[in-house]
């Protein structure tokens, strides 16, 4: 066991999958030789060469389509997105080719591509590097779409989705690459090592797709959240009067059904929170399938706590961000329903 | 596991702790490379896409068919604009340094790109600017208080805090928005030009874009659009040789010149020393003339060296030799037109003196004003109700409600 960051973490997953599987590689924006703008690949250019971590042009639908054609040709690509606001030059190839190639083949063809993203906000970036598109890419079917809130997670997860024969959008909330964050901008920052999950075997595991986790067990209201907010959850419900049970769904696509609606059948409330803006967001999926499968247990209407429906922007990104204050209004708010 | 790949790498001719090597660069004498009329056609000047139009010699005189002859008033001008572009990013580094900003990118090295080539164009033309010309500010006459209260992201910020610093534009000065998103001005500018076309006007536009932005897809769409409508268009493509760690290689400048892949399209390319304001004056005068005399569109690259940090997020020195700047073989864009102005006996070394300490007193002069507008600690701050507007014409009633729950928080 080690104490990781959530960057060193994911550096641990791609250095272990590079080193199991002559296959495996590594293509994106500055990655290669400087180890990434967030330093995730860093040292693993040096360790693999740079035929396996390689710098890529600016072109994220170059590095998207290219991915798709070394799949194709047997290699189990990993491309880093710079941030998930520059996913978009890529995204016919995400949507038209890559998330449909085994279906239109009649699984002929595939492409087992990982394409990792930093993102989310809270970090002054404005609104080309705070957005949260989760809920534009789980939209599209035969994508898997994920999101880690821990570095343990981080790691096992980022191992199941290089695995996978499946594509996977990966999504890291940069927020938290460094240590938890509640939401709250004034407190001094934390690291990963005083938190349990910045525990991470130095080996090789695996966290499955498409698996809930519960992170906090409480009687009166479900929380479903995933990435930063999972860390704001944890410190309102700590806080509240409100016993909350909290659920990390990591995993957007799939979805893990199972562990929601035992949760919210056990407390009959459901608060969702999310970065992403609101309207059409993945909150509204998450809603849609918490009604449709215990409406009968419901005792107050699901209520989402989300980022208001504007672009993110740089000045009032304290505003703008859902953080504790918002969650616990709708925390007593459901309560009083 | 015994595989050996086939792949080419580029690689750059240096890395930290290496000899700084730019024997890569292909330079032409200065005023060697012929001029042609601004009506040739595409195929007759092709080797202006190979050689480098220069002006300035290493004595620092004028020379050739490319010299723009600009007059004394003129040059001062231009230094002018030059040393307040520098000492403006000087001054915004320490600020951002000091926590007063967020963020910040500075033009060092480059900075005769825009002016040259802003101080060619009409004031009715219309500029699409990446986050590295900021001197097209400057050489349109824009006052730095508004540039540094949108740095600030203060109650004047002319994007109302919606923008990260240096994401500035000015609609009453023809100078359209920067995005983060590299390389969407350049078709966008092409779509600017065509309705010039269809509206029957005179004005054209420019655009600017990083070599390394040349691989987005956007930049193919300029070119093809350009070409096909022969839209009254200058698109600059401005070569500083790096993209944050990766060389111009890695955005295919390794074989041929980056003007090199204009003439495949069908448009006039021209390469250019960039850190020659004279020969970037004059290359954008001929493409202007060319584009509004119905010539259609100009593919310039400006070879020049990004002096300074990406940003401020960044360390180059992590990436390329420390001393770099410094063997760059076309030198610093500031010094090179002062030195021609001495060696013209228009300008002294004491005149030059005293230009910069002016710039430097209006800069601190403009900080201190652009401060009473406030700061991101300090008020007057930017109006909060504000963050639901512009979203659309007009506010739906959706964002009126999230309004109105967001200022019962902040009550509370
Ligand atoms: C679509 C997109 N992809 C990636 C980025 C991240 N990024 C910002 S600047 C930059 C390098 C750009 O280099 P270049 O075009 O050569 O311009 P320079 O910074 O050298 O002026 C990168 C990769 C971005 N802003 N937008």
């Amino acid at each position: 066991m080690a104490r990781m960051n959530m960057i060193q973490a994911l550096n641990s997953a791609m250095d272990l999958m590079l080193g199991r599987d002559p296959d495996v590689v590594i293509i994106g924006e500055d990655v290669g030789y400087f180890g990434g703008v967030f330093r995730c690949t860093e040292g693993l250019q040096r360790k693999y060469g740079e035929h396996r971590v390689i710098d890529a042009p600016i072109a994220e639908g170059g590095i998207i389509a290219s991915t798709i054609g070394m799949g194709v040709h047997g290699l189990r690509p990993v491309a880093e997105i710079q941030f998930a606001d520059y996913i978009y030059p890529g995204i016919d190839q995400i949507i038209s080719e890559l998330a449909r190639l085994r279906y239109r083949t009649a699984g002929d063809f595939f492409a087992p591509v990982t394409i990792r993203a930093p993102c989310g906000g809270g970090i002054r970036g404005g609104q080309t590097h705070s957005q949260s598109p989760e809920g534009i890419f789980s939209h599209v079917c035969g994508l898997k779409v994920v999101m880690p809130s821990t570095p343990y997670d981080a790691k096992g997860l980022l191992i199941s989705a290089i695995e996978d024969d499946d594509p996977v959008v990966f999504f890291e909330p940069k927020r938290i690459y460094n240590g938890p964050f509640d939401g709250d901008p004034d407190k001094p920052a934390t690291a990963w090592s005083s938190h349990p999950k910045g525990e991470v075997p130095d080996g090789y595991y695996s966290v499955p797709i498409g698996r809930a986790e519960v992170v906090r067990e409480g009687e009166d209201v479900t929380i479903l959240c995933y990435g930063t907010m999972v860390h704001v959850a944890e410190a309102t419900a700590a806080r509240s009067e409100v016993d909350a049970e909290i659920i990390d769904v990591r995993s957007m696509v799939p979805l893990d059904v199972g562990t929601l609606t035992k949760s919210v059948e056990k407390t009959g409330r459901c608060v969702i929170i999310h970065e992403a803006t609101r309207f059409s967001g993945f909150g509204a999926e998450l809603a849609a399938t918490v009604q449709e499968e215990c409406f009968y247990y419901l005792e107050a209407p699901i209520t989402r706590v989300c980022g208001w429906d504007t672009p993110y922007p740089h000045a009032f990104e304290w505003e703008y961000f859902p953080g504790q204050k918002r969650l616990a209004a709708a925390l007593d708010q459901v309560m009083s329903a | 596991m015994a595989r050996k790949s086939r792949l080419h790498i580029p690689h750059p001719p240096a890395r930290p702790g290496d000899r700084p090597d730019f024997g890569y660069v292909e330079i032409s004498e200065a005023g060697e490379v012929d001029r042609p009329e601004v009506n040739s056609r595409v195929k007759h000047m092709e080797s202006l896409a190979h050689d480098m139009v220069r002006v300035l010699d290493d004595q620092h005189a004028a020379l050739g068919p490319w010299n723009p002859h600009l007059d004394t008033h003129e040059l001062q001008i231009a230094l002018r604009y030059l040393v307040l572009s520098r000492v403006f990013d000087e001054r915004m580094l320490r600020m951002q340094r000091q926590g007063n900003i967020s963020f910040y990118m500075q033009s060092t090295g480059e900075e005769a790109v825009s002016i040259g080539a802003a101080m060619a164009l009409q004031p009715s033309d219309m500029l699409f600017p990446s986050y590295r010309n900021s001197g097209l500010h400057f050489a349109r006459g824009r006052n730095p208080v508004d540039l540094m209260c949108q740095c600030l992201s203060n109650s004047k910020d002319m994007c109302k805090g919606r923008q990260m610093p240096i994401m500035y534009h000015w609609a009453r000065g023809k100078i359209f928005s920067i995005s983060g998103n590299l390389g969407t001005q350049f078709p966008q500018a092409v779509g600017w030009a065509m309705a010039s076309a269809i509206k029957g006007e005179d004005a054209i536009a420019a655009a600017w874009l990083g070599e390394g932005s040349t691989a987005e897809a956007d930049f193919h769409h300029a070119l093809t659009f350009a070409a096909v409508y022969q839209a009254p268009v200058i698109l600059n493509i401005v070569n500083n040789q790096w993209a944050i760690s990766t060389f111009q290689g890695f955005a295919g400048g390794e074989r041929r010149s980056f003007a090199a892949r204009g003439p495949g399209y069908g448009i006039a390319s021209i390469r250019l020393d960039g850190n020659d304001l004279l020969a970037v004056h004059a290359v954008t005068r001929w493409a202007a003339e060319r584009a509004r005399t119905g010539n259609g569109p100009t593919l310039i690259e400006h070879v020049t060296y990004r002096a300074a940090a990406h940003s401020t997020s960044d360390d180059p020195s992590r990436y390329r030799p420390k001393d770099e700047w410094r063997s760059w073989p076309l030198g610093d864009p500031i010094e090179r037109l002062k030195r021609h102005m001495i060696v013209q006996g228009d300008w002294t070394e004491a005149r030059h003196d005293k230009l910069v300490a002016d710039v430097r007193e209006l800069v601190d002069e403009s900080w201190k004003e652009a401060l009473t507008h406030g700061s991101m600690t300090e008020g007057p701050f930017l109006d909060k109700y504000e963050l639901f507007e512009d979203v659309f014409k007009d506010i739906p009633t959706h964002l009126i409600s999230q309004r109105e729950q967001m200022l019962g928080f902040e009550e509370d």
